[in-house]
C-alpha cells in the first residue's frame, strides 16, 4: 500500500515538473524564433523569469524522491541512462547560467551567445525527456542486476525520437501560451499564431504515440485490466481539446491551465500504464524494477510520506502565489530597471 | 584509468567546484539580508543600495551554485550507483527532504527578491531574502546530516542487503551532524564576510564610496568574527569527536603511527608513508595530542599501525589539508579580530585594507582543505566501516566517465571563468552602476565608479 502510494505520488511529482518546467522548455525553444529583436528577447526570457528555478525544482525533488522512495530504481535508472542524463544535465546548467548571465554585459554578441545556450538548453532537455520518457514506458535492455546491456544507440529507437517530438510539440504550445500571458501587441500575436500552429502539431503527434504505444509498449495492460483508468486519458484529451478552445477565444490563463493538465495528465498517463514498474527491462520481465522491489523500508516510506504531504501543499502555495503576483504583463520599459534577465 | 578512479576525479570535480559557491551563496545571503533589514528599519537609503550591490554579486554567484549543485544529485545515481541503493533508505531520503522543505523555498523565493524590487512591498521583499538565507541554511542542515552519515553512520540497521532506517531522529540530531553543520556554517559565513571585506577595503584604499564601504565592512567585519568562534571552536569539537568516531582519520591528520598513552604533539613533522613513520618529527609539546583529542593529558591514542596499510586513509593528504586548513583558520581569525576593533578607523590602516584584498581567497581555501579532509580521511570507507568506496561504484563502461570528466572540466573551466570575470568587473565598479558592463576595451570613465 505504502509502494503504491509513493508510486502515484511519484507519478504525480513527474507530472507537475513536465507541467511547469515544460512552458520554460517550450518558451527557450521559441526564443529565437520570437525574439526578433532585442526587446522582444528580453521580454521573452523575463516572462520566465521569476519562475523557471522554481520549476527546476520539481525535478529535484522527482529525483530526490526516486532516490529516498525507490533507491535501487534511481541507482538503475542513473547508471543505465548514464549518457541521456549526463546530456540532460549540461543542457540545464548552460541554461541555468544563461539566465543568469545574459544581461550582465551590455552587448549584443553576449547576449546572443547566452540566449543561443538558453535555446539548446531548452530544446535539448525537451527533447531527452521525451526520450527518456519513451524509454522507461517502451523498456531498456538491462540485466538482472541492473546494468545496461547495449549501448547509446539502444535508447534512439523510432518510438522514443517520436516521445522526444511529442514533449517538443507540448512544450511549444505551452510555452507560446505562457507568453501571451506575459505580453502584449505583435508579440502576443505572434505567440498565438505559435500555439494555434503547434496545436495540431502536437494533437498528431500525442496520437501517433499512444497508437505506437499499444504494441511498442505494455502501458494499456493496466488500463484493459482497469477501464476505469481510463479516465486518465480521458481527461488528458479534454484538457487537450479545451486548450485550444480557450485559445480560440483567447482565453489565456484557461489556456495555459489546460494545457498544463494536458501535459501533467499525459504524463501521468503513461506512468500508471507502467505500474508496478518503474523501470521495465526489455531483456527479461524477471529483471524489471518496481515499486515493490526497489522501495526504501516501511519506516523510511512512511516518514517521507509525512513530510511530503505536510510539506508539498506549501510549496504548491507559495509557488502559485508567485505565478498569481508575477504572471502579469511585462512593459519593455519596466524591464530596464536593473531587475531583469 | 578505472571506472573507480574516474568517477572519484569527477566527484572531487563536480563537488570542490560546486563549493566554491555555496558558502558565498549561504554567507552573503545572511549579510544581505541585515543589509536590507537596516534599510526597512531605518529608511536610510544607502542600505538598499547596499543590499542591491552586494545582492547583484550574490545572484551571479548563487546561479552557478544551483547548476552545479544537479550536477550532485546525478552523481549519486549515474556514478555511485550501487551506493544508492546500499544507503538510499538513508542518505536519498535526506536529499529528498533537503529539496522538499528548503531548496523550494530558496529558488523560488529569490526569484521573488530580485524580481520585487518594484512589485511588492518593502518589507515582503525584505523577509523574501530572510526566506532565501534561512533555506539556505537549512538546506546545508540536511546535506550535512547525510554527509555525517557517511562519516559516521547511526540510527540504521542492515537488512536486505543494505542499510534500513530504524531511527530517524538519531539520524539527523546525531553529534556529528551537529558539530559538523555548524562548523560548516561559519566556513560559510567565513567566506561571505571576507569576501565583503576585501571588496570593501579594496574600494576604501582607492577612497570611493567611503561611507558605502565603511558601513559594508563594518557589518562584514562583525560577521567574521563570530564566524571565526564558531568555525574554530566547533572544529575543535569536531576533531576530539572523530577519537570515537574515526580514530583512523585522527591518527592521519597527525601522522601519528604507534598507539600510546599522553600522545605529544610534534610542531614540525613530514610523513613517510610508505615506511608508516615519519621522516622527522620535532618540537615536541607532551601530552598535547592526548589533550586535544580528549581533554585529558594522559589518554591513550590509537596510531595509525592499528590498521593494516590498505585501511589507512592517505596520510600525507590529511596531515597536510588538516595543519593548513587550521593555519589558515587562525590567521583569518586574527584578521577577522583586528577588523573588527577597528572598524570605526579601518581607514587609518591602509596596509590591512591591503590584506583584507588578498585575504579573499583564503576562506575558499579553508573550506576546500576541510572537505578534502573530511573525504579523504575517510577513505578507504564510503560509509565508515560499512561499506568501502571501491564497492560503491557503477558498473558503466569507463569511456562514458571519460568523456563526461572532460565535459565537466571543460565546462565548470568556462563557467569559472565567466564568473569571476563578472564578479571582478561588477565589484570593481561599485555601486553605482547599473546596467550591464560594457564589453569594450576602452571603459567610459563616467562608470568607472570614480566618483566618490
Amino acid at each position: 500500500m505504502l509502494e503504491t502510494t509513493w508510486f502515484i505520488l511519484w507519478g504525480l511529482l513527474w507530472a507537475i515538473y513536465l507541467a511547469s518546467d515544460g512552458f520554460d522548455f517550450g518558451l527557450g525553444t521559441l526564443l529565437p524564433f520570437l525574439g526578433r529583436s532585442e526587446g522582444d528577447r528580453k521580454l521573452i526570457v523575463n516572462s520566465m523569469g521569476p519562475f523557471w528555478d522554481g520549476n527546476e525544482v520539481w525535478l529535484v525533488t522527482a529525483g530526490g524522491v526516486t532516490f529516498a522512495a525507490f533507491p535501487r530504481t534511481y541507482a538503475t535508472m542513473f547508471s543505465a541512462m548514464y549518457i541521456p542524463l549526463m546530456l540532460l544535465l549540461f543542457a540545464l546548467i548552460f541554461r541555468g547560467v544563461a539566465f543568469e548571465f545574459r544581461a550582465k554585459v551590455d552587448s549584443a554578441r553576449w547576449r546572443r551567445i547566452w540566449d543561443g545556450c538558453l535555446f539548446v538548453g531548452s530544446a535539448a532537455p525537451a527533447v531527452l525527456l521525451g526520450v527518456f520518457f519513451a524509454n522507461l514506458f517502451a523498456g531498456i535492455p538491462i540485466d538482472a542486476q541492473g546494468v545496461l546491456q547495449g549501448g547509446l544507440i539502444d535508447f534512439l529507437h523510432p518510438y522514443a525520437l517520436l516521445g522526444g517530438v511529442l514533449f517538443l510539440t507540448l512544450f511549444i504550445v505551452h510555452g507560446a501560451l505562457w507568453l501571451a500571458i506575459m505580453v502584449e501587441g505583435d508579440l502576443l500575436e505572434r505567440a498565438l499564431h505559435v500555439a494555434r500552429t503547434f496545436w495540431p502539431a502536437s494533437i498528431i503527434t500525442v496520437v501517433l504515440f499512444l497508437l505506437t504505444s499499444t504494441y511498442r509498449t505494455d502501458l494499456f495492460t493496466n488500463y484493459l485490466n482497469h477501464p476505469w483508468l481510463f479516465l486518465i486519458l480521458v481527461f488528458a484529451v479534454a484538457a487537450f481539446i479545451m486548450t485550444r478552445v480557450f485559445l480560440a477565444r483567447r482565453s489565456l490563463w484557461p489556456a495555459f491551465t489546460a494545457s498544463a493538465l494536458a501535459i501533467g495528465s499525459t504524463a501521468l498517463f503513461g506512468v500508471v500504464g507502467m505500474f508496478p514498474n518503474t523501470l521495465i527491462s526489455s531483456i527479461n520481465p524477471m529483471y524489471n524494477v518496481t515499486a515493490f522491489n526497489s522501495a526504501s523500508s516501511a519506516l523510511t516510506l512512511k516518514i517521507m510520506l509525512g513530510i511530503a504531504l505536510a510539506v508539498l501543499p506549501v510549496v504548491i502555495g507559495y509557488q502559485g502565489w508567485v505565478y498569481y503576483r508575477f504572471g502579469r504583463k511585462l512593459k519593455l520599459e519596466e524591464l530596464e530597471d536593473g531587475h531583469s534577465y | 584509468m578505472d571506472v573507480l578512479t574516474l568517477s572519484r576525479i569527477q566527484f572531487a570535480v563536480a563537488t570542490m567546484f560546486h563549493f566554491l559557491f555555496v558558502p558565498l551563496t549561504i554567507g552573503l545571503a545572511l549579510i544581505v539580508a541585515i543589509m536590507e533589514t537596516y534599510w526597512v528599519r531605518t529608511g536610510n537609503e544607502i542600505y538598499k543600495k547596499m543590499a542591491k550591490f552586494w545582492g547583484k554579486l550574490f545572484l551571479i554567484n548563487f546561479a552557478i551554485g544551483i547548476v552545479t549543485g544537479l550536477t550532485l544529485e546525478f552523481q549519486f545515481g549515474t556514478n555511485w550507483s550501487r551506493y544508492s541503493t546500499y544507503v538510499g533508505d538513508i542518505f536519498g531520503s535526506l536529499l529528498a527532504i533537503e529539496a522538499t522543505v528548503a531548496f523550494f523555498l530558496e529558488s523560488t523565493f529569490i526569484a521573488v527578491w530580485f524580481f520585487g524590487w518594484n512589485k511588492i512591498s518593502k518589507k515582503l521583499h525584505c523577509v523574501s531574502i530572510w526566506i532565501v538565507a534561512l533555506a539556505s541554511i537549512m538546506s546545508a542542515y540536511w546535506i550535512i546530516a547525510a554527509n555525517a552519515w557517511m562519516q559516521h553512520p547511526v540510527g540504521y540497521e542492515l537488512r536486505n542487503g543494505r542499510a534500513e532506517l530504524v531511527d530517524f531522529l538519531a539520524v539527523v540530531t546525531q553529534r556529528f551532524a551537529v558539530y559538523e553543520f555548524v562548523h560548516v556554517l561559519g566556513g560559510c559565513f567565513m567566506v561571505g564576510g571576507f569576501f565583503v571585506m576585501g571588496i570593501s577595503a579594496w574600494h576604501l584604499l582607492k577612497e570611493q564610496n567611503t561611507d558605502f564601504f565603511g558601513r559594508s565592512f563594518k557589518i562584514a567585519s562583525i560577521f567574521s568574527t563570530v564566524a571565526a568562534f564558531l568555525v574554530i571552536g566547533l572544529g575543535h569539537m569536531n576533531a576530539s569527536i572523530l577519537y570515537d568516531t574515526q580514530p583512523a582519520k585522527l591518527a592521519a591528520m597527525e601522522a601519528h603511527w604507534e598507539t600510546g598513552k599522553s600522545v605529544p604533539m610534534y610542531l614540525l613533522t613530514w610523513p613517510d608513508e610508505k615506511n608508516s613513520t615519519n621522516y622527522f618529527q620535532t618540537l615536541k609539546v607532551p601530552g598535547m595530542l592526548s589533550l586535544l583529542a580528549t581533554n585529558n593529558i594522559t589518554a591513550e591514542l590509537k596510531g595509525l599501525k592499528e590498521w593494516a596499510p590498505e585501511d589507512r586513509p592517505p596520510v600525507l593528504v590529511s596531515f597536510l589539508t588538516f595543519r593548513l586548513m587550521v593555519g589558515l583558520g587562525m590567521v583569518m581569525m586574527g584578521i577577522s579580530l583586528f577588523a573588527v576593533v577597528m572598524r570605526e578607523r579601518i581607514r587609518e590602516f591602509p596596509w590591512f585594507l591591503k590584506i583584507c584584498v588578498y585575504a579573499i581567497p583564503l576562506p575558499y581555501l579553508a573550506n576546500e582543505l576541510g572537505w578534502v579532509l573530511a573525504e579523504m580521511g575517510r577513505q578507504p570507507w564510503i560509509v565508515y566501516g560499512l561499506m568501502k568506496t571501491r564497492d560503491a561504484v557503477s558498473i558503466i563502461p569507463s569511456s562514458y566517465v571519460l568523456v563526461t570528466l572532460i565535459g565537466f572540466i571543460f565546462v565548470y573551466g568556462l563557467l569559472g571563468a565567466v564568473d569571476f570575470y563578472l564578479l571582478f568587473k561588477i565589484a570593481r565598479r561599485g555601486p553605482d552602476f547599473t546596467g550591464g558592463l560594457k564589453l569594450e576595451k576602452k571603459t567610459n570613465t563616467a562608470t568607472g565608479g570614480s566618483h566618490a
